[in-house]
């Protein structure tokens, strides 16, 4: 193996020694470490963020997203839009232009044909793909020559770059894949464990959920890149550990998504070893609260239903001092530090979809009371729990995944909200029942069989359009629905409704940011959810590894290719 | 001298635990080991009424801080003090610990002896132990949340609930190594003389399961005890990280270590006060268990 | 002897039919989703076809069936080929991961060699240590030499790997920098220097292991002797005029092994179910790792799988175990 990786590393100076300074391969291996490991190499079989991003080291799209949130292009020679003519006026179609000459790791040509049969792969009614939402809408794929290839939607569509943009739908190679759709998508182990891609590397051995060994593809376009010869990824273990090897022992040169105190962070930032780097996506962490009545006593049909109301947390009263007894600032402070902001909205990111029109960093515990009071909320039996004006206590549960930074959240709002006279009982739930849709247990977030409940959630790319939509009344969990949907708190505004529609059919980013912003601040204001921590993306890279520019728009090794070793 | 004789006479026979106690005092180890025991008791117990700062109260002003005479023991993260912690955690851990390893305890030696002493009920027992052994663990806790967590709810209370469900958990899981090892002991035993002795002078069963067989198979199940009360302080911690356990504003010496173990660099005391404290109690309880051994063990007695 | 085998060996069959089903039970029952691991980004129509594209829309009885077919009638099919190069197998569907969508054994077979030698190494060092431990322990009992053992082992069964694992690497590896805190799985042995690697990259997880392991054996060993000592037979050997290591090695130890030689039957299976807490401590990535992420990402051929080989090896060595104790007491009869 390292004679072989030895030999490549040589084999490719050779060849490129004409180039003026940075030449494929000079600069030895580059590990990373992921601590999920990835279990598959083909993102569209598993949605999972650690399968995707390893995969977008072999893999590509057509265009991706830089730091910025701007398109860029990757294998298409530009980016089509309605002034260059790529977008059709009536926005029901997008023809994309391949830069040509591409070739595939294997060393065959590069085509529209194999960009057809990607997206009739994922869209295959057996093979339960996973990027599926990102065909959404499509009719026809029409190849028109080898470079050249026509996307038609059912219906205008102001953001067509869902198909074949971003990290989670790149390009698999027909040849490879032609018989492996459908029903028979995991028969092909070989190919879902190695597929053949225009990125910077290439598999050379592939161990599911423990760890991948890469070199450089000899046939990726830029003959100068990229500088390292072979790639070791690590995957298992803790974000603690991942932390450590990469700052303190220096064993890696890049950690990912480390999800840690503060304090642990800048701790192993002395060791001196290597450097976090944070970026911000959408990523919010968020107090959902409940509009039905979660209580035990319901029978199933109606427990958690709109059939039920919520006895006080549909009360702006309510849910307005509930936000305003948190201190926001502190838990960025105690739980995130630089990967951390304050925020009020849902949709803080991009830029231009974050509204200004609400603040919370100030927290302000005697106005809460004092609007309780207000409202009729008062403690009359002198328990220390205030009852609502019907004579029901106000005593929550709160429920959250299994994770350290989210039971100190937990305690810490527990202590606020008992100042206002709001009791707590806290509840935390691995994850893998906390986040699974079994219908069974009474424990998912989707059920909801408490008063309030924390989580994070985001959304891909830069267009928030479906996003909001998860607020949409019919798409509430229930019984008829088997509790799948993604309005898990309920909530339902026919206003709301209507203005989400409008969004769909607005083109041109100003208006649709407006749009946006007025949905965000409908949903807070109406006490959907409560806005805690607008989260960032922390990883870490060795000191001596460089050209890393973290990216929470698309896969975080998306410029791997320009990565290089620090002389 | 006749007088004291008369007096010997009618002195009524030394009861067999009296002798037993006797030796016991006289094992330092044991009397040590059961001094601190008894001290880490009264303190998880009574400690709340002396020192009465809050487990839970938050003073994120006073946060990571190191020992001092407001915290003798310092505060974590978010400024809770780590002695009130201690004293709320050792309660859970200590009752969990015990709980558990009693009801292990009790079903390992029943299913043990059962299975050793009556051949008939060998083979069905023994594959009983074999089916335990092989399920894996995690998926039978979250079936057993799944099942019994609201009705323990609404039966007892959550916390009381909560507790009942972690002591089965824990004792229904790891009763099976007590189980294999008191049978091997049975099976060699029921083959000695005495007890065939004692079968021929028409001893009932029971009388010899309980004078002839249970003494003699003590040590193994003393061993196990010590064991088994390290296992279960730290198989709850397990279930609390894992979301199976307590609610998490609820600490045990489990929980407070695993936290602190990610503060391991900055704070190193932190993990020093759960470590102590979990290793304290199971090495009292191992020196408890050799000097009960040793004081039932009437050939040692003599010594 | 030879019958009583024989017979548990035929009763061995239908028990691990039964435990099958039983595992499969409670992991049907037990909540949790294939899906937990998606982001929730993914819309909950999309993970229904996904969850179809795995299966679940079938019913129980049927995936059950399936898991049996495929586990002992096409896996078996494969070994053979593997070992014949014979084509039996040939377009039949293995037991796939969920996860990984591809064979399950394949991945287990990948995943031996570095629990053996981590898990494996660690309960060979441990017993190695752990035995004459507990001999002497009991022999000269409360020595110094017995109280230290008994103070270090107790205190290392007190400590949790998650905790140890993790202080040893902060000693070994962040502060003194002598050996790596993470597994590479892939190295390969082939000449001394790169045994020295695979020493140096073993050496803190099997020291982590083998400190539980040693506690454990080493507390029964030393019980067992401890009631042994003191028997009639023990001194009817001295009275003959034996040596004292003939009969505290020969007479005493015999009659001691019977709850070890269960301690270390039980112990066994484990070697191949890995350490779940010290693999992920250490990176190891071994069968343990495999298990625990199964489980974790609901991926249920999987677990199934894994569990049900454990549980072959389970009613396995317990057999061994029964039949050892008819050899160190021939008194012991099943008949």
């Amino acid at each position: 193996m390292k004679l072989k990786t030895a030999l490549l590393g040589a084999l490719a100076c050779a060849s490129f020694s004409t180039t003026a300074f940075a030449e494929r391969g000079s600069d030895g291996n580059v590990s990373i470490i992921y601590w999920q490991a990835p279990s598959i190499l083909n993102p569209f079989l598993s949605g999972g963020t650690k399968d995707v991003e390893a995969s977008s080291l072999i893999i590509e799209p057509l265009a991706r997203y830089n730091q910025d949130g701007e398109m860029v292009p990757f294998l298409a020679a530009e980016i089509p839009t309605v002034e260059n003519g790529g977008v059709s006026a009536d926005l029901t179609s997008i023809t994309w232009k391949i830069s040509p000459g591409l070739k595939w790791s294997d060393g065959s040509d590069f085509t529209a044909n194999d960009v057809k049969f990607t997206a009739d792969y994922c869209m295959h009614p057996e093979g339960g793909c996973a990027q599926l939402t990102k065909f959404n809408g499509v009719t026809n794929i029409d190849v028109v020559d080898d470079l050249t290839l026509t996307v038609t939607f059912d219906k205008p569509t102001p953001f067509p770059y869902g198909p074949f943009v971003g990290g989670e739908s790149p390009i698999i190679q027909k040849a490879q894949f032609e018989n492996c759709m459908g029903a028979k998508a995991p028969e092909c182990t070989e190919a879902n464990f190695g597929p053949i891609g225009t990125g910077p590397f290439v598999v050379t051995d592939f161990r599911p959920n423990d760890v991948i060994q890469m070199v450089a593809n000899e046939n990726y376009r830029d003959p100068a890149k990229p500088a390292f010869a072979s790639l070791t990824f690590k995957g298992g273990g803790d974000a603690t550990a991942a932390g450590r090897a990469v700052m303190e022992t220096g064993e890696y040169d890049y950690a990912w998504n480390l999800q840690l105190a503060p304090e642990i962070i800048a701790q192993m930032e002395q060791a001196g070893k290597g450097t976090p780097v944070a970026g911000f996506g959408p990523l919010v962490e968020r107090i959902m609260l409940n509009q039905t009545d979660p209580s035990s006593s319901l029978d199933a049909e109606t427990r958690s239903t709109a059939k039920a109301k919520h006895p006080y947390l549909t009360d702006p009263a309510v849910y307005k001092a509930l936000s305003l007894a948190i201190d926001r600032p502190l838990l960025v402070e105690i739980g995130y530090g630089k990967a951390g902001r304050v925020t009020c909205n849902w949709v803080p990111a991009p830029a231009a979809f974050n509204s200004d029109k609400l603040s919370c960093d100030k927290q302000d515990i005697a106005a809460a009371n004092a609007m309780l009071d207000a409202a009729g909320y008062i403690d009359t039996n002198g328990d220390g729990v205030r009852e609502t004006p019907s004579g029901v206590p106000m005593s929550m549960v709160y429920q959250t995944s299994t994770n350290a930074v989210r039971q100190d959240f937990q305690a810490l709002v527990k202590q606020w909200w008992s100042e206002i006279g709001v009791e707590v009982e806290l509840r935390n739930i691995s994850s893998s029942v906390f986040f699974g849709g079994d219908p069974g247990s009474p424990d998912t977030f989707q059920k909801f069989y408490a008063d309030v409940q924390m989580y994070a959630n985001t959304f891909n790319g830069t267009d928030p359009q479906t996003y909001l939509g998860n607020l949409l009344c019919d798409k509430a969990p229930r019984p008829e629905t088997q509790w799948q949907g993604e309005n898990i708190s309920r909530w339902c505004d026919p206003e709301y409704d209507a203005l989400h529609a409008q969004l769909s059919q607005t083109a041109g980013i100003e208006q649709r940011a407006e749009i946006g912003r007025k949905l965000n601040d409908m949903a807070i204001e109406g006490g959907a959810m409560i806005p805690l921590v607008h989260r960032g993306r922390l990883s870490a890279h060795a000191n001596s590894l460089g050209g890393v520019i973290l990216n929470v728009w698309d896969s975080e090794l998306w410029n791997v290719a320009d990565w290089h070793r620090v002389k | 001298m006749t007088n004291s004789t008369e007096i010997e006479l009618t002195k009524p026979p030394r009861s067999q635990w009296k002798d037993v106690w006797d030796q016991f005092k006289t094992h330092k180890g044991a009397l040590l080991g059961g001094v601190v025991f008894l001290a880490i008791i009264i303190t998880v117990f009574l400690g709340p009424y002396v020192w009465t700062i809050d487990a839970s109260t938050i003073d994120i002003r006073a946060r990571n801080q190191g020992s001092s005479l407001a915290h003798p023991f310092g505060t974590d993260q978010l400024g809770r003090d780590t002695l009130a912690r201690m004293i709320a955690g050792g309660q859970t851990s200590i009752s969990v610990g015990l709980a558990a390893m009693v009801l292990a305890l009790f079903l390992g030696s029943m299913i043990g002896v059962m299975a050793g002493f009556f051949k008939k009920l060998d083979g069905p027992l023994m594959r009983l132990t074999d089916l335990f052994l092989a399920l894996p663990l995690l998926p039978l806790l979250l079936v057993m949340m799944l099942l019994f967590r609201e009705p323990l709810n609404a039966a007892f209370g959550p916390e009381t609930g909560i507790f009942i469900l972690i002591v089965t958990a824990i004792g229904v899981t790891s009763w099976m190594p007590t189980a294999r090892i008191v049978r091997g002991d049975v099976l060699a035993l029921k083959e000695r003389e005495f007890i065939l002795a004692a079968r021929s002078i028409g001893t009932k069963n029971s009388k010899i399961i309980s004078r002839h067989i249970l003494p003699n198979v003590l040590s193994p199940i003393l061993v196990s005890a010590t064991l088994g009360i390290a296992n279960a302080i730290i198989t709850e911690s397990a279930l609390s990280f894992l979301g199976l356990g307590f609610p998490p504003d609820f600490p045990t010496w489990g929980r407070l270590l695993y936290d602190a173990t990610d503060y391991l660099q900055q704070f190193p005391e932190r993990v020093f006060w759960p470590g102590i404290a979990i290793s304290l109690t199971v090495l009292s309880v191992n020196y408890l268990g050799d000097g009960l051994r040793d004081a039932l063990d009437p050939r040692v007695r003599g010594r | 002897m030879l019958h009583f085998t024989i017979r548990r060996l035929t009763l061995a069959v239908p028990t691990l039919l039964f435990i099958s089903l039983i595992i499969f039970l409670l992991l049907e029952l037990a909540p949790g989703d294939p899906m937990a691991q998606v982001p929730l980004t993914v819309p909950p129509e999309v993970k229904e076809k996904m969850r179809e594209a795995l299966g679940l829309g079938q019913p129980m009885h049927i995936r059950f069936w399936k898991w049996i077919v495929q586990f002992f009638w096409i896996e078996p099919q494969v070994m053979i080929d593997w070992i014949f190069h014979t084509n039996f197998s040939e377009g039949k569907l293995r037991v796939i991961s969920w996860q990984t969508r591809s064979p399950v054994m394949d991945i287990v077979i990948q995943r031996l060699p570095q629990t053996l030698w981590v898990v494996g190494v660690a309960y060979v060092v441990g017993i190695l240590i752990a035995i004459p431990i507990g001999i002497y322990s009991a022999y000269r009992q409360y020595s110094v030499f017995d109280q230290v053992g008994t103070f270090v082992s107790m205190i290392g069964y007190s400590v949790p790997p998650f905790f140890s694992g993790v202080f040893v690497i902060v000693i070994f590896s962040v502060n003194l920098g002598w050996f790596p805190s993470i597994y590479d799985t892939t190295h390969v042995v082939n000449d001394w220097d790169s045994f020295v690697v695979q020493l140096n990259q073993m050496i803190m997880p099997v020291m982590v292991l083998a400190l539980q392991i040693t506690a454990q054996i080493s507390r029964f060993m030393r019980a067992s002797m401890l009631d042994n000592l003191n028997q009639d037979f023990v001194r009817t050997a001295r009275a003959k005029g034996l040596g004292e290591r003939v009969v505290v090695m020969v007479h005493v130890l015999r009659n001691s092994m019977i709850p070890v030689v269960t301690v270390i039957a039980l112990g066994i299976p484990s070697i191949f179910g890995g350490a779940i807490i010290t693999e992920q401590v250490f990176k190891v990535n071994g069968i343990g790792q495999l298990l625990i992420g199964a489980i974790q990402a609901n991926d249920l051929p999987m677990v199934q799988t894994l569990t049900f080989m454990f549980a072959v090896l389970i009613v396995l060595f317990n057999l061994i175990a029964d039949v050892l104790y008819g050899i160190l007491d021939p008194r012991i009869r099943y008949d």
